[in-house]
């Protein structure tokens, strides 16, 4: 099963680190990634912008609305996610936990809706 | 202090009741698996028998603060879930052919008077860890019926979602009502096998807090804490038992190192080989150093009593004295013959290197390499890290401490292999002296 592995964060928790605790952080990053090519379960994955890069667009009555900024606002923004294929929710859940954005933040778990569901 | 939460029976109340509550807390501490157990010994109705003390608990926080904490709580609370268990039980009677039930349950009505009520626990831990209970719910089961955890909390411990541990333990209460499992200590002939399995799931329970270090993590912390008490319970209750001495024996050990695992106000990680004796709690090695004296006489070695004796093997660097590390890789070898687990091989790897030398350990390292069961233990890769590093091989340590840094989850053991990996790679290391 597919699941999504989202994590939130307080994007201000990296800036406010040193040089080398950064380099140190977005290194455990590098590994966990590498950990899930490894076991071949990474379907895809990413790191976002932050937020305030964000545009949010809605159409309503045929009118497009562009708003500047992120759907929600929040301290703590959604930084990144993997994309992962693994045989159950506690899989899953194993290694959300060992995704370094779990210690400094939230990873929350979302079980992808495959297409062969109704 | 704002409200509180009374941990067994949920309820939030006001701090005028904090007194009666506290009691009632207590009460549910020492008594909770006990009640559980003599509820449901005969209907073998687990949740109905929590169910009926949830409520009972409920009253004790309404009726104590008034009426004052009873002279024997365990029998206060014990008539009132009783009381409640065949009240409900009497309203299912038209619909089901309970009668006989409702006859089991008033034929043990209790006497007040009696002030020890029988310890049935025993029987209680046995039906959690029965062969036909799934392996993987036995230790959260237990810590739900013989101590009253709630299914949020072992979900959070056993890194499972609430939901579904709260399914599993619903599922394993219904299957040792309808299956039948009966709630009593097994005959001598099946004992042992049948006790591996409660021990099991008691070391599960306390492995799983164990790994909160640094006991910033309350519900881990008294996770550990929690099956310690159950070890007790067991040792206490088969004194003639050596593996259930020895299982005791371990946890103490490891107990008393637990505070060592940290510097810097928990922000790094110290391994066993690093860490400070003065800070072990001498007390605790004292005693699992004198159980495991105990449990040797008996003269029938097992999985526990040789961990525990690997445990007691390193701590006698609280003396001044240096490991004795081919007693260490014995150890590892009479248990890797016992169990065959892939976790013994990589320590007992790790304890050649000391003896043989890091060429021999990696022959036992690399012949894992393709055990499915290693391929996600972070510390096969850290040893097999380390032990490159030390080799001839060094060029392959990067790779592997960096597959177990992507493995770890706790912040603090992966600054650590970061780091280690960082010293062992720098060219001028003193432990790179080995060539090929």
């Amino acid at each position: 099963m597919e699941y999504l592995l989202m994590i939130h964060a307080d994007p201000a928790g990296l800036q406010r680190l040193r040089d080398a605790e950064r380099s140190t952080a977005l290194s455990a990053y590098t590994a966990y990634t590498e950990a899930l090519q490894q076991a071949g379960v990474l379907r895809g994955g990413n790191r976002l912008r932050t937020a305030d890069m964000a545009t949010t667009v809605r159409v309503r009555d045929g009118k497009t609305e562009l708003l500047d900024g992120p759907y929600a606002e929040t301290r703590e923004q959604l930084g990144g996610y993997y994309l992962i294929d693994v045989p159950d929710l506690d899989a899953a859940l194993a290694w959300a936990a060992r995704c370094p954005g779990a210690s400094h933040g939230a990873v929350e778990v979302r079980p992808v809706w495959s297409v062969c569901e109704s | 202090m704002g409200r509180w939460r009374c941990g067994p029976c949920g309820l939030s109340v006001s701090p005028e009741h904090q007194a009666a509550a506290r009691a009632a807390e207590s009460a549910a501490r020492r008594s909770y698996g006990k009640l559980v157990a003599l509820l449901a010994s005969r209907t073998r109705d687990i949740a109905g028998a929590e169910d009926a003390l949830a409520e009972a608990f409920a009253t004790a926080l309404a009726d104590w603060p008034r009426g004052g904490v009873p002279a024997n709580p365990e029998a206060w609370l014990l008539t009132v879930a009783r009381r409640r268990l065949i009240d409900v039980t009497r309203r299912r009677v038209q619909e089901e052919r309970t009668t006989a039930q409702l006859l089991l349950l008033s034929d043990e009505a209790v006497d007040p008077a009696r002030y020890e009520l029988p310890d049935v626990r025993l029987g209680l831990l046995f039906a959690c860890a029965h062969p036909a209970i799934d392996a993987a719910v036995r230790a959260p089961l237990m810590l739900q019926a013989v101590l009253g955890f709630d299914a949020a909390t072992i979900a959070s411990a056993f890194l499972v979602a609430p939901a579904t541990m709260g399914q599993r333990l619903v599922r394993a209460k219904r299957r040792i009502r309808e299956a039948g499992i009966a709630l009593h200590v097994p005959a001598i002939d099946e004992l042992q096998g049948r006790l591996d399995a409660v021990l099991d799931a008691i070391y599960a329970a306390y492995a799983e807090g164990w790994l909160n270090a640094d006991g910033t993590d309350e519900r881990r912390r008294n996770l550990a804490e929690e099956a310690l008490w159950l070890g007790r319970l067991v040792a206490a209750l088969l004194p003639g038992e050596p593996e259930a001495l020895g299982l005791l024996a371990l946890m103490l050990y490891t107990g008393a190192r637990r505070l060592a695992r940290r510097r810097d106000a928990g922000q790094d990680y110290v391994p066993l080989a690093e860490q400070d004796p003065r800070c072990w709690d001498a007390a605790q090695i004292d005693e699992a150093e004198a159980l495991l004296q105990q449990a040797g006489r008996a003269g029938r070695p097992g999985r526990f009593q040789l961990e525990a004796a690997v445990q007691s093997a390193h701590s006698v660097r609280r003396r001044g004295e240096a490991l004795d590390w081919h007693a260490i890789e014995q150890l590892y070898a009479a248990l890797a013959a016992l169990t065959a687990s892939p976790v013994v091989a990589v320590n007992h790897a790790v304890a050649l290197a000391q003896t043989h030398g890091v060429d021999a350990a990696l022959v036992e390292i690399d012949a894992l390499l393709g055990d499915d069961r290693l391929a996600g233990y972070q510390p096969y890769w850290a040893a097999r890290a380390e032990l490159l590093a030390r080799s001839a091989r060094r060029a392959e340590a990067p790779a592997a401490y960096q597959r177990a840094i992507g493995l770890e989850r706790d912040p603090a053991v992966r600054r650590f292999l970061q780091r280690r990996s960082e010293e062992t790679s720098a060219p001028d290391w003193p432990g790179a002296e080995r060539k090929a």
